[in-house]
């Protein structure tokens, strides 16, 4: 099973990543587009001796997870959108607590209730939060069912080596796809957590894990230590593709399953002797900021392509800082651009510019 | 010479004390950390601790604790216990915590029959915002949100938790003490000792409501308040034994 290539479903491929990253204990509350993952988990870890509990709300779901993590075991939760929405107050205070917790949202629409059909409009819920306070959260997006594995196990791996919050960003699409893929071995160290998780006051001072926050001084210094934590973690784990960029004089972008398109609508463009590249970020939290901005100093246009109303724009926007044109090809939410779209687009923004130049 | 008084083993030495004068929670702390001592389980308990006055549990007992959010110890302590089975795992939380902000995580806890124990301290009031009506707010008690007396025409009733929980399958111990007098305090101890036997015991989830004061929030006395607890709470909030299921397994 290894290393056997199995046609699985993008929803399956995380539950069962999960399960060999390690997870010990699943808890979650059952949403579409999302519901196999507790599903798939809800027999295999009770199988495996391990915790799984269909939670009576999200709001219990990811609290269970930071119990379970407290206790320095990987544990997980997943969900969809306007529920992930449910859990903001627990991940600001998983990151100001510096707990583990890792959460799949697999991206259904909003605003509100929305509907089951795919989007992309939880770019600025993950990257900057819905909870309170300054804090940051690892943000991951996978564009196949192959990464919707290997950045389940990164993201396992980097919340318990920083300590620190994460999510695996995915969508509708890639949640009910089904691809070929190979689960390989959980590729990353074990992380020790014996010198701050719980395991009872034995032969050692007793710990408590907490936010509250009752001198002003601790607290700033506290804050500053979690800004500090998320500048390493950008320098050593900012993660991005790209492709033919070092002679294209427009470079699209997009995150999560949308990178599909772009790839094809490049070589169409290409075909056309537009020089065309792609650039992806595959952590969106922390963006590659610096490299966007090396690749905009070189006079090199970005147009990003998303499935909101221009979420990750800003973000390229705010990189790219006025050194090139920066251009945004989106629609809210549901049937995902298509490649004939993002090539009529491009083509109209180049016209546009064209005619602005002369 | 024969020692016959000290500071439970539970408990930090030096602790600055921070509750007002008269409040119970300094009794059902030291409870607490007399049983964890009496059952030999301090080094293997973790808690939950809740948000309100009784967040500071962590000031005074000597276990390792984790905060969860308002109204969520519950749902913390079932994940502490989920990953952690071998392990001792309780919740110390006022009214507002258990009963109306988390009454979900506390329901379902005790319907999924977590093997965990919780106490519920019951002053019917919000202590830490300086006194409003809450969950378990009596008939006619004036509060700063119920400035005429709770009437049940505009603010409707108090929870009756202990009662409540009773009816819960996986509640394996459910019961309502006081603090008021030496001989409550002796059958609180009972309780505490009990509520945390059930879950050593694998049986099911061990409950015990605590009737407390909150004299500052209640304009009274110390002994005022204790007072009202003797003669008018127990009126509303009977106190007693609601479910034993160890006596059924005798």
């Amino acid at each position: 099973m290894e290393n056997e290539k199995v046609l699985i479903k993008g929803n399956y491929a995380i539950a069962q990543a999960a399960v060999n990253a390690g997870c010990q204990c699943y808890f979650g509350y059952p949403i579409t587009p999302q519901t196999e993952i507790g599903e798939y988990l809800s027999g295999k870890m009770q199988e495996l001796g391990r915790g799984y509990v269909c939670a009576e709300s999200e709001l219990a779901a990811i609290n269970m997870v930071m119990g379970a993590v407290s206790t320095g075991v990987k544990a997980m939760t997943s969900s969809s959108s306007c529920a992930v929405a449910l859990m903001q107050e627990a991940l600001s205070y998983a990151a100001s607590d510096e707990l583990p917790v890792v959460l799949v949202n697999v991206m259904r629409t909003g605003p509100g209730l929305g509907y089951i059909y795919p989007a992309q409009g939880d770019y600025n819920q993950s990257v900057y939060g819905g909870g309170n306070g300054d804090y940051k959260i690892i943000v991951l997006a996978p564009s196949t069912v192959q990464e919707c594995i290997d950045y389940m196990y990164k993201a396992f791996y980097l919340a318990h080596k920083y300590r620190n919050p994460a999510i695996l960003l995915a969508d509708g699409l890639l949640g009910q796809m089904m691809e070929p893929a190979t689960f390989g071995k959980y590729p990353y160290p074990e992380i020790d957590h014996s010198s701050w998780a719980l395991s009872g006051a034995k032969g050692r001072e007793a710990r408590a894990i907490y936010s509250c926050a009752r001198e002003e001084k601790k607290q700033i210094q506290h804050i500053n230590n979690l800004f500090k934590k998320f500048e390493v973690i950008a320098k050593n784990e900012t993660e991005w593709e790209e492709f033919m960029t070092e002679d294209a004089d427009i470079i699209l972008t997009a995150f999560g399953s949308m990178t599909r398109n772009i790839k094809a609508a490049m070589k169409v463009l290409r075909q056309k002797g537009i020089k065309v590249g792609c650039f992806r970020p595959i952590t969106l939290s922390p963006f590659p900021y610096d490299r966007i901005s090396e690749l905009a100093k070189d006079g090199k246009d970005f147009i990003v392509v998303e499935m909101n109303m221009g979420q990750m724009f800003k973000d390229v926007k705010y990189a790219v800082n006025g050194k090139s044109q920066t251009s945004l090809v989106n629609r809210a939410c549901g049937e995902w651009l298509s490649v004939e779209e993002i090539v009529s687009s491009v083509e109209k923004i180049m016209e546009k510019s064209y005619a602005a130049s002369i | 010479m024969q020692q016959v008084f000290s500071i439970p083993k539970s408990m930090k030495e030096n602790f600055r004390y921070t509750f007002c004068p008269g409040c119970d929670h300094g009794i059902a702390i030291r409870l607490v950390g007399e049983v964890l001592d009496e059952l030999g389980i301090r080094e293997k308990t973790i808690s939950s601790t809740s948000i309100g006055c009784s967040v500071f549990i962590y000031d005074f007992l000597n276990i390792d604790c984790v905060e969860a959010p308002h109204g969520r110890a519950m749902a913390s302590a079932t994940g502490v216990k989920r990953a952690q089975p071998d392990k001792v795992v309780f919740t110390y939380q006022g009214d507002g915590d258990f009963a109306s902000i988390g009454l979900a995580e506390s329901l379902h806890a005790g319907l999924r029959g977590e093997k965990i124990t919780a106490f519920m301290l019951n002053n019917t009031t919000y202590g830490m915002t300086g006194g409003q009506s809450g969950p378990t707010t009596m008939m006619g008690q004036i509060t700063t949100t119920t400035p005429t007396g709770r009437n049940k025409e505009y603010f409707g009733y108090p929870i009756k938790m202990a009662e409540h929980y009773a009816l819960c399958d996986g509640v394996a111990y459910s019961a309502r003490v006081a603090l008021d007098s030496v001989p409550h305090i002796n059958e609180a101890k009972k309780a505490i000792k009990k509520a945390f036997q059930v879950q050593l015991d694998g049986l099911g989830l061990g409950f015990v409501e605590i009737l407390s004061t909150c004299p500052t929030n209640w304009h009274m006395t110390p002994e005022q308040a204790h007072e009202r607890v003797r003669t008018e709470m127990v009126e509303t909030f009977h106190l007693g034994v609601f479910k034993d299921i160890t006596s059924e397994v005798k």
